[in-house]
């Protein structure tokens, strides 16, 4: 016991010092971790709450008012701090995203191993439906969905509905990529020796396969995540958020529903995005580099030189160019 | 397997997710609360037991869900007929079929400019790998992926209109809407700039990337190494060899992004107040337009469905590898 954390000790510091060399991963880290921070300590970083009014000397309320009259980031028409809304949000949007990405991520996850570790029909059936996902217009189909879903009066949050309908349409991906990295993990000697001995199918899955591809879950994780909240952006952005718990879509749909573009309101319709694109930079920065580290099938192409069969340095060296 | 298999396999498939869709369609019209008898002659008509129950005989809803109602619909949708627009009280085929063609246009210039630009961009960055375009190209595509579609449009919405004095949304000025088209020639055209543009950048990055990666893999095949060893400069390997190759992906990834880009359209189209599908789309939704948003759903799907079809068609004509098996 004692020696299997002394390894994983181990092996965690090696990959933090690959990691840390990465700049654009640490980059990727730093976007993601601020807004989580943002997110956790919004009571903290403003005085208001996101449905207080702001008003002048006379007591009117204060619409429209730019960053100069009143900071950091000017009103909403209402008269709403924007800087407020922008920081309740990133729960919204944050909390939308982690839930969605992570019921992906578990569907997913069940379906690339059962496909690649029994294959068969079972494998048959879900390569099947990953291509039908594939070829349906996703939005389209989600919008489709949720106005159904919506017109049944199911009395749940629309954030729940989003949270669904995004986490059980985005699994394809994740499973395509676990099943074939669990096809050739099954086909290793210790797996053979593993079930020679006689364990069965669950414990093998438990113990030698999952433990191989947990590093590589987490790495597709992240990345769905930034597609989940990409999605939940544009969803709420047409009118399919909760109004009264606004994410950064749905602020951005108020903003153009009240003319914040005719009027001028830059510091209405600007940071909103600005903050969308800072957490899924932030996440596909972060997730791209985790796979590249994690990931083996996505070495160089064998005929590019000897110097760049290892992958991880390839990519330090090719990164630290790009940053330089 | 030889060709006749493949294209067999591959029309099997297609068709098989047609009739997914038709069933998705189906379920969930049919799952909605609410009797399908009064959608059909609108919501607030008082009319007898009597008569409502002739209805339901006279549209088949007395019949069992399935098969008979279910064939009965595809039958229907097969024939054209979608039904009827609740907010529009016009047939949902019309208005679709009316809508349909600015949609065209709009995707079919943006797929256009994203493409020629994405190959040059993409050879070029492949080309000379590590290099500033290389750089730049990667940089932008990132960035591209993580700008939320819309959210662009609002940016080159608001710059476009305050900076460079376009439209600010519309297809043609208000004052030219009766006017024949040849006459609206240029406002239209001024209307499709921003839209446009906006579709480009998002479907830019992708086509580069494919392109870029693509070339890579192309000019480390051994007929390339051949065609260097017999002497032609760089600039005809790369033109007669490895462009011809590796155009190959683009094809498949114009058909596999069709999907992507109908969703690219709905939003932009809801930005600039476009009037197309992607728009229609959206104020069905808003209006909850039942009829109008499954019709517009079913023509999509479909669309995209035979669109992936026609590739993996047009694809067996053009790889002579598959055409040799």
């Amino acid at each position: 016991m004692g020696e299997g954390s002394t390894r994983f000790k181990r092996s965690l510091l090696e990959f933090w010092r690959t990691f840390r060399a990465n700049k654009l991963g640490l980059l990727g880290a730093f976007l993601v971790m601020t807004t989580v921070i943002a997110a956790i300590l919004a009571p903290a970083l403003t005085p208001y709450q996101p449905t207080d009014i702001m008003r002048d000397a006379a007591g009117h309320p204060l619409t429209f008012a730019s960053p100069a009259v009143h900071g950091p980031l000017g009103t909403d028409d209402a008269g709403r701090d924007v800087w407020t809304e922008l920081i309740y949000g990133a729960r919204i949007s944050l909390t939308v995203g982690f839930l969605a990405g992570f019921i992906a991520m578990v569907v997913g996850s069940l379906f690339g191993i059962t496909a690649g570790y029994y294959g068969g029909g079972i494998d048959n059936a879900l390569m099947r439906t990953t291509d039908v996902l594939l070829v349906i217009p996703d939005l389209p189909l989600i919008l489709v969905l949720v106005a159904t879903l919506r017109q049944m009066q199911l009395h749940v949050s629309p954030l729940v509905v989003l949270i669904f309908v995004i986490g059980l349409l985005y699994w394809t991906s994740t499973a395509r990529l676990i099943r074939s990295q669990v096809l050739t993990i099954k086909e290793r000697q210790f797996v053979a020796r593993a079930r020679a001995i006689g364990a069965g199918d669950n414990y093998i899955i438990r113990k030698h396969i999952l433990p191989q591809i947990m590093p590589l879950i987490v790495a597709n994780t992240v990345l769905i995540i930034s597609t989940a909240i990409l999605v939940e952006s544009g969803l709420a952005f047409l009118g399919l958020g909760d109004p009264t718990q606004p994410s950064w879509g749905t602020i951005l749909n108020f903003a153009f529903d009240r003319n914040a573009i005719t009027n001028g309101a830059w510091w209405f319709y600007l940071p909103p995005g600005l903050a969308i694109v800072w957490v899924s930079l932030g996440c596909v920065l972060l997730g791209n580099v985790l796979e590249e580290m994690l990931n083996p099938r996505l070495t160089g192409h064998h005929l590019e030189g000897g110097e760049k069969m290892v992958a991880v340095q390839k990519q330090d060296r090719e990164h630290e160019r790009a940053s330089a | 397997m030889s060709r006749r298999d493949y294209l067999l396999r591959k029309l099997g498939f297609s068709l098989m997710t047609v009739v997914i869709v038709l069933v998705i369609n189906f379920v969930l019209f049919r799952i909605l609360p609410g009797d399908p008898v009064r959608a059909v002659i609108g919501r607030n008509v008082r009319i007898s037991p009597e008569v409502q129950q002739a209805l339901r005989v006279q549209f088949g809803l007395d019949k069992p869900v399935f098969p008979d109602q279910f064939l009965d619909t595809v039958g229907q949708w097969a024939r054209g007929n979608l039904g009827i627009s609740w907010s529009l009280r016009r047939p949902v085929k019309d208005i679709l079929l009316a809508k349909l063609v600015n949609t065209v246009i709009l995707i079919g210039l943006g797929q256009i400019f994203a493409i020629v630009l994405g190959v040059v961009l993409g050879l070029l960055a492949g080309w000379k790998r590590k290099s500033a375009v290389d750089v730049s190209a990667l940089t932008f595509s990132l960035i591209a992926w993580a700008v939320p579609t819309f959210w662009l449009g609002i940016i080159l919405l608001a710059a476009g209109s305050s900076w460079l004095g376009l439209p600010t949304g519309g297809i043609v000025s208000p004052a030219n809407v009766s006017k024949p088209l040849y006459a609206v020639l240029p406002d239209l055209g001024r209307h499709l700039i921003l839209p446009t543009l906006t579709l480009t950048i998002l479907y830019l990055g992708e086509y580069m990337l494919i392109m870029r990666s693509s070339i890579l893999e192309v000019l480390g095949e051994d007929y390339i190494l051949t065609a260097k060893a017999k002497g032609m400069s760089q600039w005809q390997v790369l033109m007669r060899h490895g462009l011809k190759n590796a155009m190959l992906p683009i094809v498949t990834l114009i058909a596999l992004n069709l999907g992507f880009t109908v969703s690219g359209a709905i939003y932009i189209e809801t930005v600039f107040s476009y009037d197309g599908l992607g728009k229609l789309f959206q104020d069905a939704l808003t209006k909850q337009d039942y009829p109008l948003l499954q019709g517009a759903f079913l023509l999509l799907a479909v669309s995209v469905i035979l669109a992936n079809m026609s590739a993996d068609v047009l694809y067996t004509y053009l790889d002579p590898r598959v055409k040799a098996n």
